[in-house]
């Protein structure tokens, strides 16, 4: 078990040095340099002035060099300073990511919580009126605009309701409350930018769980449990489900990247001081260290999110984690 | 005595435009402690006829008439009635307890999660009431009988760890713990390799001796079913063409099938 | 094709699809306004007779804009998702095709591309380019081709294995002919698929790009940047959201309705 988790570690590092590559050549190839916008714009900007900026990030050196020293850099998590606020890049991030990460995984356990049952249900019921309502839900899940759902829900809770408010994580008078007061405001924000997060991946899950669900129980083990006797829920929620939610690992970790990204969407709206925020305003602001360095922890994100799910199913799968037993089955047919 | 009456049995599919007879108007009864086979060609519509005493079959398939009495000469709980009339409840409480099956694939008939012994167990929870321990023993007591070597391990295994043969045993034990009066046998080594089909038929045939089962015994090899069984059906076309003692069959047969089904296996007889 | 008349909500879905062609190419003839002409004396004013989609921040008719947006959002998801198309067709059949090392480091590279949330490529591209709707096509197209990469290769690998391929090779045909003429036709039904559900998606990021301001810049409208104006209208002007949301969700679901009734047909599996 563990030579399988070292191969896939080893496995991710070809990966590792890919998205090192892209994340750095992608703002590179751009004609000019990246400070140009800074210079550029100021046409005070001395000759010899610009000449020391782009000593001073480098930007004199061939290109390879220069891809080099970022990825030296890179594996200490050093991105360099922000062009803003001369801040470092990774710290910047540091405190953006939890609040990202805490809407995510929240999104996920409630995507779960709901799509499964909801794919199981429709599976069960395939045909009949559940699995026909959910399916509808599910192509609108899929064709509807996210910003524009999340515009929807806010002119409703926020401005005609009133029930929740408009933006940020907290309210202005957060410090005056108690710990379950806190508590409470922060749930009151993250209310809808979790619920836009969840509505995405609800579509996809219980799709895929209604599917899995359908193949799994036309599968000959399903016959063998009925043909024993046993009752109908059993046969469903114990037989067909453990098989069922095998592939569902593997589809949440593949998920990590639309999750990542949708957060650009949603925190710019709610105003969440997050990451995908954080990337949104650096890319208005020309900002390259920052949005070299979200980009590369965004992938960096999926590939641990995927590793994790491969770990997890793995060990889920008991045809993956037990080998079968070749020797003995020689003797075992002999001896008896 | 009969332990099985299947009368008028009807199965039927629907296709696009039209509905096919599968199991088309077929009958017959299977004595108390003897074997009974059906013998066919793949389409004959035996694995359906098995299929439908215990009411398994799945949609697009339909049990379109006829009727299936257990136990005719009997009067209490399931005896005398009719299977595919039963109720669910009842019809669980047959399953796996008076009549059991083992299918033709025990690769993909066990459950690939959960362990031999869990499945087995599983069983003889739902059906006899005892708890966990009780049914370990009664389980390991059963893998024994159909010589498993290492019952004990094997136990703990999981399908994929096993070889064929193991696997079959397995399902033959499983198909044994809640001491059935009826088994019925889906092709039972079809799928396996020959040297290990030899050593189930004969596992088969201690069981049934020492159990004395009824025995519903399905196959396309006359060979095998000649040595196993005391009567034979022979099936084609979702109909019985033939059906009598098993001698009389092989050394007077009277419908070209059959005749034509023995040749193709003379050499092997 | 049959099967697929007799699919009302295809058929549907494909009525609405010419609706939107139509209003789009047809854009000046059904409407009474020009999208960008301003007037300041009705600025904001809800659905009428005059503005039966109601009017916006500048006072131009919504209605005009959305129909004039309808070209630049089909037109970037249909030019977007045939950039996808062929680049993942092309590393897809060479992949598939040549197989060992090439096909290892073309994997290699779909699983680095799909490491990156999409939306974070196309704004860190965008951020060093200018957003002109050329390039956002571009670019949509660019960081869309890794699943029509692989299911190319999948069909590929499994059509490498069939005799006629092995007769063409008998025959002497060179690798690029065998490609072309051979497996690529047999790929197409795959293609076809993810291209009809591409173009929803593409249409969705555009939109999203154009909201968030990056994408289709103003005064040329597009249906995601008339939502940016809705966003700061909000409570206030509900048509400014409403309707062009309501645009973009029925047209992509009817690519959406449409690119599953056709994966249904071409895909002989259990009738659900």
């Amino acid at each position: 078990m563990t030579k399988y988790i070292i191969k896939r570690i080893l496995g991710l590092i070809p990966t590792l040095i890919g998205i090192t590559l892209i994340s750095f050549f992608v703002i590179h190839l751009a004609p000019g340099k990246p400070t140009d916008i800074q210079t550029s714009m100021n046409p005070k900007v001395s000759y010899e002035a610009k000449e020391r900026l782009e000593k001073l990030y480098g930007l004199d050196k061939p290109l390879h060099v220069q891809y080099v020293e970022w990825v030296k850099r890179f594996a200490q998590f050093d991105f360099g300073r922000s062009y803003l606020d001369d801040r470092p890049v990774s710290e910047k991030i540091a405190e953006r990511i939890p609040i990202t990460i805490l809407i995510n995984f929240s999104a996920i356990l409630l995507t779960l919580a709901i799509g499964i049952p909801l794919g199981i249900t429709s599976a069960v019921r395939r045909g009949k009126l559940p699995d026909k309502l959910t399916t509808i839900f599910v192509f609108i899940g899929f064709s509807t605009p996210e910003f524009w759902l999340a515009l929807l829900l806010m002119n409703l809770f926020c401005i005609n309701l009133g029930w929740l408010p408009v933006s940020g994580i907290v309210s202005l008078d957060f410090e005056s409350f108690n710990i379950l007061g806190k508590i409470l405001d922060m749930a009151r924000h993250l209310v809808l930018p979790i619920a836009i997060s969840t509505f995405g991946g609800l579509a996809i899950i219980s799709r895929y769980m209604r599917t899995e669900m359908i193949g799994v129980m036309t599968q000959d083990y399903i016959r063998t449990a009925r043909a024993k006797g046993l009752d109908e829920k059993t046969v469903i929620y114990k037989h067909a489900l453990k098989n069922a939610l095998l592939p569902i690992i593997t589809i949440m970790g593949l998920s990590v990247p639309a999750l990542i990204g949708g957060s650009v969407i949603f925190e710019s709206i709610f105003a969440i001081p997050g990451m995908g925020r954080l990337f949104y305003e650096s890319v208005m602001a020309r900002d390259y260290p920052v949005i070299m360095g979200v980009l590369s922890i965004g992938a960096i994100l999926t590939l641990l999110g995927n590793f994790l799910a491969d770990i997890a199913y793995s060990y889920a799968d008991p045809r993956i984690s037990l080998p079968a037993r070749q020797a003995e089955v020689a003797t075992e047919e002999v001896e008896s | 005595m009969n332990v099985l009456e299947v009368k008028n049995l009807k199965v039927y599919f629907n296709a696009p435009g039209q509905i096919v007879k599968a199991v088309d108007d077929v009958s017959f009864n299977i004595e108390k402690g003897k074997v009974f086979g059906i013998v066919g060609e793949s389409g004959s519509g035996k694995t359906l006829t098995a299929l439908s005493i215990l009411k398994l079959i799945s949609p697009p398939g339909n049990i379109a008439g006829g009727s299936v009495i257990f136990n005719p000469s009997a009067g209490s709980g399931s005896n005398g009635r009719d299977l595919l009339k039963l109720n669910e409840e009842s019809l669980r409480g047959v399953r796996g307890s008076k009549i059991s099956i083992v299918f033709q694939e025990p690769a993909s008939s066990f459950n690939p999660v959960f362990t031999i012994g869990e499945q087995i167990v599983e069983t003889i929870i739902s059906h006899q009431g005892v708890d966990g321990g009780k049914a370990k023993d009664i389980a390991l007591e059963y893998l024994n009988r159909v010589h498993i070597h290492e019952a004990k391990r094997i136990f703990y295994d999981y399908p994929h760890q096993l070889s064929g043969g193991t696997k079959q045993r397995a399902m033959i034990a499983m198909a044994l713990v809640n001491s059935p009066e009826l088994i019925i046998l889906d092709e039972p080594t079809t799928a396996l390799d020959v040297t290990i089909q030899a050593q189930i038929l004969d596992l088969l045939k201690e069981i049934i001796e020492k159990e004395r089962l009824s025995i519903l015994f399905i196959s396309h090899d006359f060979g095998i079913v000649s040595r196993m069984c005391d009567s034979i059906a022979v099936m084609h076309k979702g109909r019985i063409v033939e059906a009598g003692i098993t001698k009389d069959i092989l050394s007077r047969p009277n419908e070209p099938y059959t005749i034509s089904l023995l040749e193709s296996v003379k050499a092997l007889l | 094709m049959k099967e697929l008349i007799r699919n009302k909500m295809a058929l549907l879905a494909l009525i609405f699809i010419l609706a939107m062609l139509i209003l789009a190419m047809l854009a000046p003839l059904l409407t009474r306004y020009d999208p960008t002409s301003t007037d300041p004396g009705s600025v904001l004013t809800a659905p009428s007779k005059e503005h039966i989609f109601g009017t916006d921040r500048l006072g131009r008719d919504i209605f005009s804009r959305i129909a004039y947006g309808a070209r630049i959002s089909l037109a970037i998801g249909f030019i977007a998702v045939g950039i996808a198309s062929i680049i993942g067709l092309l590393i897809g059949a060479i992949a598939g095709y040549y197989g060992g090392p090439i096909d290892y480091a073309l994997m290699r590279f779909v699983d680095i591309m799909l490491c990156f949330p999409t939306i974070f490529l196309i704004l860190a591209v965008i951020s060093i380019l200018e957003p002109s709707i050329t390039n956002i096509m571009v670019i949509i197209g660019a960081t869309g081709w890794m699943g029509i990469a692989r299911l190319v290769r999948a069909q590929i690998l499994t059509l490498k294995e069939r005799d006629f391929i092995a007769a063409a090779k008998v025959m002497g045909a060179k690798d690029s002919r065998i490609i072309l003429k051979h497996l690529i036709p047999n790929a197409i039904a795959p293609i076809l698929v993810s291209a009809t559900l591409g173009i929803g998606g593409a249409i969705l990021t555009e939109s999203a790009l154009s909201f968030l301001g990056i994408g289709v810049q103003p005064p040329t409208p597009s249906w995601g940047n008339i939502l940016m104006d809705g966003r700061s209208t909000l409570g206030v002007a509900w048509w400014l959201t409403v309707f062009p949301g309501l645009f973009i969700l029925f047209t992509v679901l009817s690519y959406n309705i449409l690119g599953e009734a056709l994966r249904d047909t071409s895909e002989p599996r259990l009738k659900e």
